[in-house]
């Protein structure tokens, strides 16, 4: 008998519809799945079992009856907990909202909910969406499937997990750095970053509104296009929501073409700290995009080198101001209300008690950077980077469709190496912030395993804004012919857990 | 660029509303040290001419119809309060005692 935790998302949509399956086994075979290995991985940090299994049952319901089914319906998913679910806790991977239980749905959830797809759960991240390895959650630290003992990535370290550990073949994440595509790129899955403003954030936990970007993870690109489509496309609800078509990215990946497609090497995201075994299954990468058709043109784009810096300074500055709504008064976490203690100092205490140690140091740094008599050197000066990085962008799409880069300097890292070194740890994301500065579209794809230590590392592949369906035009084509070479998809040489 | 005090990392959490204990202080004091000491970088390269950006979308004033559209019930919005009293959020009190 087949094993539904194995199958694609299309493929499980596909007989789901079809009536060789039903949603509700689905649903079933994924739940004893969780019950089975996520002690071990812990992805998830509240399964839903019950609603999982209605909503499996509403599918399964609607099929009888005749109705039309959604190309997603009955395929389950995994939830970052950063979005809000009605009725369903939503932490954030912090303690300050321990507890809570939302009065409403996320646009996004929403979306899901409309499109048939069963939520199973919520996964762990790194508290806010800070981090790079989902240890930041106060909820504990996530499991690489790959070696346990590793990091899965982070911020959405949960969601990436819960793929390769087949807990469910899609997933949601956010993006404010890498939070997708550097997960996706240490668990060997595919993960991307819609243009800025494609999905709506209406109900998605704010860390930084400028940068932050939700979006699908999954184990083949054609699983993540389908899931773009269901949750993209204009909200009124959130004003940043672009309202334009959503671009054609299933139609992208199922015609996977690179012929006659100029593709840039970005010269910056190489060199000191990039692993040789990543930097060797990248630059093979390239050679196999030259082989497919693509003609290969190095580009620099001098004003990356700055990217981290400025985003250092952007990111904390805005989280310190989105941060300040956790105030102990109208929701969350409230300590220290002794019936003597002011509000001010009732809010600090609380804030104190209810922050881990990252999400602290980013709120004084934003506080810095935002205060009088720095604001110019520190937020004014990062703000100025952030326009010269998207005129070098702008420079080089005028010359190539899409540019590469490994996503990752290396692979995954043991869990511990870098928890209490700041500087170390952002590091992880030096190929991913660009585009989340300038606001355009990226993936991250499976190229294979670095020779030296047998753990995935990812392509990055980027677009131009609003231009994502090129993502998944090339990452088909890409993962194909890695199919072919290797014989099967990458997670099949993953440890059995 | 100067570097940060333990005096400034105090003033900073007060600002921002966190009650640090001392070991925090010191720990954070050379971490935000280090951290400012890097992204003091983007100073190198901002020139005079250009300008900032805020936002990766060229926005202003996005209006939605002004329209009665469902919303929460007091009871939902005061569902996750700490505290509340006669359909209202109870605070701490807000001004000092006169």
């Amino acid at each position: 008998m087949t094993d539904l935790t194995r199958l694609t998302a299309a493929q499980t949509a596909e007989r789901v519809a079809g009536g060789e399956v039903t949603a509700v086994e689905v649903a079933e075979a994924h739940l004893a799945r969780i019950a089975a290995v996520d002690e071990k991985v812990h992805a998830y940090l509240h399964v839903d079992r019950e609603g999982a299994l209605a909503a499996a049952r509403a599918v399964d319901a609607r099929r009888a009856a005749g109705e039309p089914l959604g190309p997603l319906a009955g395929v389950p998913l995994a939830l970052k907990d950063i979005f809000t679910t009605e009725g369903v806790p939503t932490t954030v991977g912090s303690r300050i909202l321990e507890g809570w239980l939302p009065p409403y749905d996320a646009t996004l959830t929403k979306r899901l909910k409309d499109a048939g797809v069963v939520i199973l759960g919520k996964t762990n991240m790194d508290e806010f969406a800070m981090g790079s390895s989902t240890e930041n959650s106060a909820y504990g630290p996530t499991g690489n499937p790959w070696d346990l003992t590793r990091i899965p990535g982070g911020s959405g370290g949960g969601s990436a997990a819960a793929l390769a550990s087949f807990q469910a073949p899609l997933a949601i994440g956010t993006d404010t750095g890498g939070s997708i595509r550097q997960p996706a790129a240490v668990t060997g899955t595919v993960g991307v970053k819609p243009t800025y403003g494609g999905v709506s954030r209406y109900g998605m936990v704010a860390f930084s509104s400028s940068l932050d970007q939700g979006g699908p993870c999954a184990r083949t690109v054609l699983d993540a296009a389908l899931l773009h489509e269901a949750i993209a496309g204009h909200d009124p609800l959130d004003s940043t929501s672009i309202d334009a078509p959503v671009p054609a990215v299933v139609e992208a990946a199922r015609h996977g073409d690179v012929r006659g497609l100029r593709v840039g090497v970005v010269t910056e995201f190489s060199g000191e700290g990039y692993q040789d075994g990543v930097m060797r299954r990248f630059t093979e990468s390239v050679e196999l995009l030259r082989e497919l058709g693509a003609e290969i043109v190095e580009i620099s784009c001098p004003s990356f080198t700055k990217a981290l810096a400025a985003y250092y300074l952007i990111a904390p500055s805005e989280c310190s101001s989105n941060l300040a709504r956790f105030d102990a008064m109208r929701y969350g976490l409230r300590v220290g209300d002794d019936g003597t203690r002011s509000a001010e100092d009732v809010t600090a205490l609380t804030r104190e008690a209810g922050f881990g140690a990252e999400v602290k140091r980013r709120v004084m740094l934003g506080t810095y950077a935002l205060s009088s008599g720095y604001y110019d050197a520190y937020y004014g000066s990062a703000q100025k980077v952030r326009t010269l990085i998207a005129r070098d962008f702008q420079r080089a799409f005028e010359s190539v469709d899409v540019l590469v880069s490994p996503t990752t300097p290396t692979t995954a890292f043991p869990i511990g190496e870098r928890a209490d070194d700041p500087m170390a740890m952002y590091l992880a994301d030096l190929c991913t912030i660009p585009s989340n500065l300038a606001g355009n579209a990226a993936m991250s794809l499976p190229c294979g395993l670095a020779p030296e230590d047998g753990l995935p590392v990812g392509l990055q592949i980027i677009a131009p804004a609003m231009a994502d369906d090129r993502l998944y035009r090339v990452g088909a084509a890409v993962e194909a012919a890695f199919h072919t070479r290797w014989g099967h998809p990458l997670l099949e040489e993953a440890p059995v857990l | 660029m100067p570097g940060i005090t333990r005096e400034e990392v105090a003033h900073l959490a007060k600002l921002a509303r966190l009650e640090l204990s001392a070991e925090e202080l010191e720990h954070f004091a050379g971490q935000l040290d280090d951290i400012i000491g890097a992204v003091a970088a983007v100073s190198e390269v901002a020139g005079e001419d250009v300008p900032p950006t805020s936002h990766p979308l060229p926005l202003t004033n996005v209006m939605r119809p002004d329209e009665v559209r469902p919303s929460l019930t007091p009871e939902q919005a005061l569902s996750g309060a700490p505290a509340q009293e006669q359909q209202r959020f109870k605070v701490p009190q807000i001004l000092g005692e006169e």
